[in-house]
């Protein structure tokens, strides 16, 4: 094995040009398992630590260009406003030892289909920063998963960034484990508001092959907000658009039994999950329109 | 591979060191710092917990080449961090974040031979929070970071701020206990 040491992104992007089948390591929190239960042996490991750039993120008008070695504890501390959904997720990462090295971009290079930051990315929307010596490119987050702990990286790509888009409207996370921490989600569920164009994206994780959105499910409650009106008059969500919501968002997951939990039952907490993040997003957004009717 | 880095505020080079091996492995097996114990070996149990410039974080998941001009304190070195911290010091070497201007001192020492205990390390043992003492060293790390950052934590605080550290003797009640001793004391200057 051979240790890799860039010290600039340029350098990083040779050397993964030149062996693309180095293994980029950042916070090691996967990687380094692999490692220590000698179930990898890559031929070359890379440092992406000494990469500055990958530390940092910017705030711009629309979006958030979250480095992707940002440890999710900055991401818990900094970004809340702009980013609310992922830094729910965030904190529900394993520990604070491990929230403090991993970061977004080891979450989307492993692309375990339990990661927890995918349906926070999903929801709120976001394009990969993907780039090699031969260019830059952004992957739609939604075509990024492309099987279990599969990816749309070519070999000689490595992840830069994401872009994610700032919340206009309230978000919500929600996860089911053993215990707070240190859980691998038995499933998880990410929902975002988008007021702006009156549209209501999910992000579903550890309930298929991939993390996936409910697809159907955001359909049928963006077609019954806008024929209820409730985006304007903030009523209440009528419990049977709920629980269709939810049903629609059940039927849109393919899991599978395992350790953690069954099939089944991962489908079921997937639709309580639903409504449950449904109605305190709705509740949050009625109150924010209710307070700015107030002020007008 | 050679990987050179501050522990404890002394410079130290290790040698022959495989590409793969974590820093866990490189503190205990040849640097003679048996302090950060090895248990999961998967960042679940945190008892290998160790501040990597100034970032408690588990060393059996960073690769010890990721280490090289870094500076690491382990359990060895927390009585010396104590110390400087209330000499109006900041860590042994140098302050977190300015890695790079190391200026070893002296005072510290490589494995707490002086004998001396950190306010935190003395708080487990009058409050009777060790009973087999695998966990402790990873608790007293994570838990002396939360003290420096957050001095007046509630039981929620602490909770989370241990909650990557796992004990299978104790139930917690009494670790949990020995930090608020530790607070009480350090808020009293005790």
């Amino acid at each position: 094995m051979d240790f890799l040491r860039p010290a600039s992104w340029e350098e990083a992007l040779a050397a993964k040009a030149e062996h693309p089948t180095a293994v980029p390591i950042a916070g090691g929190t996967d990687v380094m398992v692999e490692i220590n239960f000698d179930q990898r042996r890559p031929d070359y490991l890379m440092d992406l630590g000494r990469i500055g750039d990958l530390y940092e993120w910017e705030v711009g008008e629309d979006s958030v260009r979250l480095g992707a070695s940002v440890p999710y504890t900055r991401i818990m501390e900094n970004l809340r406003t702009e980013l609310p959904g992922l830094a729910l997720a965030s904190h529900t990462v394993a520990s604070p030892q491990i929230r403090n090295r991993g970061g977004v971009g080891g979450n989307l290079g492993t692309a375990s289909p339990a990661g927890d930051a995918h349906p926070a990315l999903l929801a709120a929307g976001a394009e990969v920063e993907a780039e090699s010596v031969r260019g830059s490119r952004r992957i739609l987050i939604d075509a990024f998963y492309t099987g279990v702990k599969r990816n749309a990286l070519a070999p000689d790509e490595l992840i830069r960034a994401v872009h994610i888009k700032k919340a206009d409207g309230p978000q919500q996370f929600s996860k089911v484990g053993t215990r707070n921490a240190m859980v691998i989600a038995v499933c998880a569920f990410g929902l975002a508001l988008h007021p702006g164009t009156r549209t209501v994206r999910t992000g579903i994780g550890s309930a298929a092959p991939t993390p996936i959105r409910a697809a159907a499910a955001e359909e049928f409650l963006n077609a019954a907000l806008d024929e209820g009106g409730f985006w304007d008059n903030g009523k209440i969500i009528t419990p049977s658009i709920a629980r269709q919501f939810a049903d629609l968002c059940s039927a849109a997951c393919n899991p599978i039994d395992d350790v953690r939990g069954t099939a089944s039952y991962r489908r079921h907490a997937v639709g309580v999950m639903a409504r449950r993040t449904l109605t305190w997003t709705w509740e949050s957004y009625r109150g924010t329109a209710h307070a700015s009717e107030g002020v007008a | 591979m050679r990987v050179n880095f501050t522990v404890n505020g002394r410079p130290q080079q290790a040698d022959d060191v495989w590409e793969g091996e974590s820093l866990l492995y490189v503190l205990r097996e040849r640097l003679g710092l048996p302090g950060s114990k090895n248990a999961c070996e998967q960042g679940e149990c945190g008892s290998c917990t160790v501040r990597l410039d100034g970032v408690p974080v588990c060393s059996c998941l960073v690769a010890a080449g990721q280490a090289e001009g870094r500076e690491v304190v382990t359990v060895e070195g927390l009585a010396d961090l104590a110390r400087q911290r209330s000499d109006g010091l900041s860590a042994c070497g140098t302050p977190p974040g300015e890695a790079g201007h190391a200026q070893t001192r002296d005072t510290c020492s490589q494995s707490g031979e002086s004998g001396e205990l950190a306010p935190i390390q003395r708080a487990f043992i009058d409050a009777g929070a060790v009973q087999c003492g695998f966990c402790t060293p990873g608790l007293l790390v994570a838990a002396d970071d939360m003290l420096e950052r957050n001095p007046n934590p509630t039981d929620a605080d602490i909770r989370e701020a241990l909650s990557g550290n796992l004990c299978r003797c104790t139930g917690y009640e009494k670790i949990m206990d020995a930090v608020r001793l530790a607070a009480a004391r350090q808020s009293e200057g005790v």
